[in-house]
């Protein structure tokens, strides 16, 4: 019996080696592969019509001047679009935005439902699954009414400020109107959908060997240490997936904030994060082209800095199994 | 044998637990902590479903009580009074109805004793607090189900839902079946392509998508939110992929030396025992349809009657956004369905997500 392909996919097959097994395919592997080929073709056609080609597409459009209703004759415009991005100082300001929203939202987003997760999985917890629950049930809450419910709880007369004015803060932030505090009213809103992350770092807690926590013991590690030699090195493939998704999606971040401020931009200018920028670019203002070179922005920024982490990941990842 | 099997099973000895007064105190430092942050985490909607409750006026008193209450009133001789908690020289206090508001001194009337008349109260009667009681505003909901046209938005949720999953659960079967059961060259390459695209950026496909989609006259109608979806998707596929693997090929292999085609052995020997995977996608795609916003915002602005609950929520939003007890109400109507549904499947919730989280 041949083995079961799980491990086999996950690693690219070199080029040489398939075209070597093609020439020896006999006819039922042909047969074979030519099913295999038809079942996965919703997807090649998927694909290649709704990622590959609007990819080069978007590309392509940035060297033209196309916009929606086209009003001007389409012709190649060279690099005049890049250059035009080079000083667009609302595309920088915007693009401030988002790193500095990425900058307090990360570690937050990673941290916490590390910590939650060790809480959620300690024996000494009593009650555990049904937390478990209550914690992932925000994650189902439709975005736009887990917004509203937010911009309620955080307003004047929410119970945030209540409990702050309860506790003493005589004076609490209007948080959603207020450039200083907009960044963690913000996050506040991003945690509701916490649990998802949550689940995944409960599932990598329980997926690490007991034996490694009584080696550790019988060393004379105590909570700390094991936490720091055991538990961070065994989680580390699973901190770095959440990481690199984290990093993808707080880069578009600014669906919240469309819906709280309308897209203003309000207070002060703080949520015009660059895709809300990229958003009004190409559906208020109908610049194909202009809004598809900042898209191969973001996306050029995205792959620097998943490169960078996956390069990184090689000398602060522990996989286990890996030779 | 049945001998033993019908002994009972011999009582595990234990000794009795005594618990440590360190354990003890761990148990409830921690148990009381996490307790704390779960009531914290979800105190938003406990907030949100008591405002929905409440009239327009408790949500503008600051000294209202936090249950959603009315103003207590009492009539008397033909007219309604406001009763308030009158502390009384004897030191206790006793809800009275206030008939005359002076300055220096009010008449109030005993709710429970009327026809005792009026009794004069010495002091400035501003100073008093208003008595309320407990009345919800079941009405706010019918206002919102009336002003947003709620069956409609509800009719088109789970319209656009219904359909997507059923194109998401029908393609990603047949791609997920593709990869786990056929070898073909370049099958590893593909598969790492179809996972790398969940990295990718929506922004750098979505501009000549949405234009392609104008041009074919599709913007203003269902079709780029329902077609992409019969083309699979990353997540289900992996997802699909990871419980085919498991599930032996004995059978399979048997029926295909019966002569079954590959499409035949997918519909009676796979499908059958793949059930649970399949049940996982379609809640979770169903679920992450009706929280869809983006799509259906872009594709369907302007165009009111085929709107999504959300898009309509958030539209209401902007023109009722000073009556927060409507605006709640209408959140707590767009929830209530995916939170019931993730409240009876949660077990399939946790698993899918520990398969496309940890697995990968």
């Amino acid at each position: 019996m041949e083995p079961l392909p799980a491990l086999a996919t996950t690693r690219l097959t070199s080029p040489r080696s398939w075209r070597l097994h093609r020439s020896r395919l006999t006819p039922l592997a042909r047969r074979e592969a030519r099913q295999g080929y038809l079942f996965i073709a919703p997807w090649i056609i998927g694909f290649v019509a709704f990622t590959a080609l609007p990819m080069l597409a978007t590309l392509g459009f940035t060297f033209f001047n196309l916009t929606l209703a086209q009003q001007q004759p389409l012709h190649f415009v060279g690099l005049d679009n890049y250059a035009r991005l080079a000083g667009d100082s609302r595309v920088w300001a915007s693009l401030g935005n988002t790193f500095k929203f990425a900058a307090i939202w990360l570690p937050i987003s990673i941290v916490l439902p590390f910590v939650l997760a060790l809480g959620l999985n300690s024996r000494y917890l009593l009650g555990s699954s049904v937390m478990r629950t209550l914690l992932f049930m925000p994650y189902v809450v439709p975005f736009v009414a887990s917004v509203l419910v937010w911009n309620a709880m955080l307003g004047e007369s929410g119970w945030l400020n209540t409990a702050l004015r309860f506790i003493g803060w005589s004076n609490p932030p209007v948080w959603l109107f207020d450039t200083t505090f907009i960044y963690p009213g913000l996050v506040f809103i991003g945690i509701w959908g916490i649990g998802a992350g949550v689940i995944i770092n409960m599932a990598g807690l329980r997926g690490i060997p007991t034996e490694l926590y009584e080696a550790a013991r019988i060393d004379g590690a105590g909570w700390w240490a094991q936490l720091r030699n055991v538990t961070i090195p065994m989680m580390s493939p699973i901190l770095f997936y959440t990481l690199i998704l984290g990093v993808i999606e707080v880069l578009q971040y600014f669906l919240v904030p469309l819906v709280l401020k309308n897209g203003t931009g309000e207070p002060g200018g703080t949520t015009l994060f660059f895709n809300l920028n990229l958003y009004q670019t190409f559906f208020t203002f109908q610049e194909l082209s202009y809004g598809a070179t900042m898209a191969w922005l973001l996306f050029a920024i995205a792959l620097v800095i998943t490169v960078v982490l996956f390069r990184l990941s090689r000398r602060y990842v522990y996989y286990a199994g890996e030779r | 044998m049945t001998a033993f099997a019908t002994a009972a099973p011999p009582e595990p000895i234990r000794a009795p637990r005594r618990l440590r007064p360190e354990v003890v105190l761990r148990r409830a430092i921690l148990t009381v902590a996490m307790s704390g942050v779960v009531i914290a985490f979800l105190s938003p909607l406990a907030f949100s479903a008591l405002t929905s409750l409440k009239t327009e006026a408790q949500i503008g008193d600051a000294d209202a009580p936090i249950l959603p209450s009315d103003p207590r009133t009492f009539d008397y001789q033909g007219d309604t009074y406001e009763v308030y908690a009158v502390p009384l020289p004897d030191g206790s206090t006793r809800e009275l109805a206030l008939v005359r508001k002076g300055r220096q001194d009010s008449d109030f009337v005993d709710p429970a004793n009327p026809s005792a008349g009026p009794i004069t109260w010495q002091g400035s009667w501003r100073t008093l607090a208003q008595s309320w009681q407990v009345n919800p505003q079941w009405a706010n909901y019918a206002d919102v189900w009336n002003k947003i046209d709620f069956p409609r938005l509800l009719f088109n949720t789970v319209a656009l839902a219904l359909i997507g999953t059923v194109g998401t659960v029908l393609s990603c079967t047949l791609v997920a079946y593709g990869f786990a059961r056929f070898r073909f060259p370049g099958r590893g390459l593909l598969f790492t392509l179809l996972l790398a695209t969940i990295f990718l950026p929506d922004a750098v496909t979505l501009i000549p998508t949405y234009t392609v989609f104008v041009k074919l006259g599709w913007v203003g109608t269902w079709l780029p939110l329902l077609v992409p979806a019969f083309f699979a998707n990353a997540y289900d596929v992996f997802l699909i992929r990871q419980y085919l693997l498991t599930i032996p090929r004995d059978l399979d292999e048997a029926a295909s030396i019966d002569g079954a085609s590959a499409f035949r052995i997918l519909r009676s020997v796979i499908l059958p025992q793949a059930w649970p995977v399949i049940v996982a996608v379609s809640i979770f795609t169903f679920v992450y349809s009706w929280n869809d916003f983006f799509g259906p915002l872009i594709y369907l602005a302007g165009h009111d009657d085929i709107q999504p609950l959300q898009v309509g929520l958030s539209h209401f939003n902007g023109i009722y956004h000073t009556r927060a007890e409507l605006i709640q109400a209408g959140n707590i109507m767009t929830l209530v369905i995916p939170v019931i549904l993730f409240v009876i499947f949660q077990r399939v919730f946790t698993r899918g997500i520990v398969i496309t989280g940890v697995e990968k």
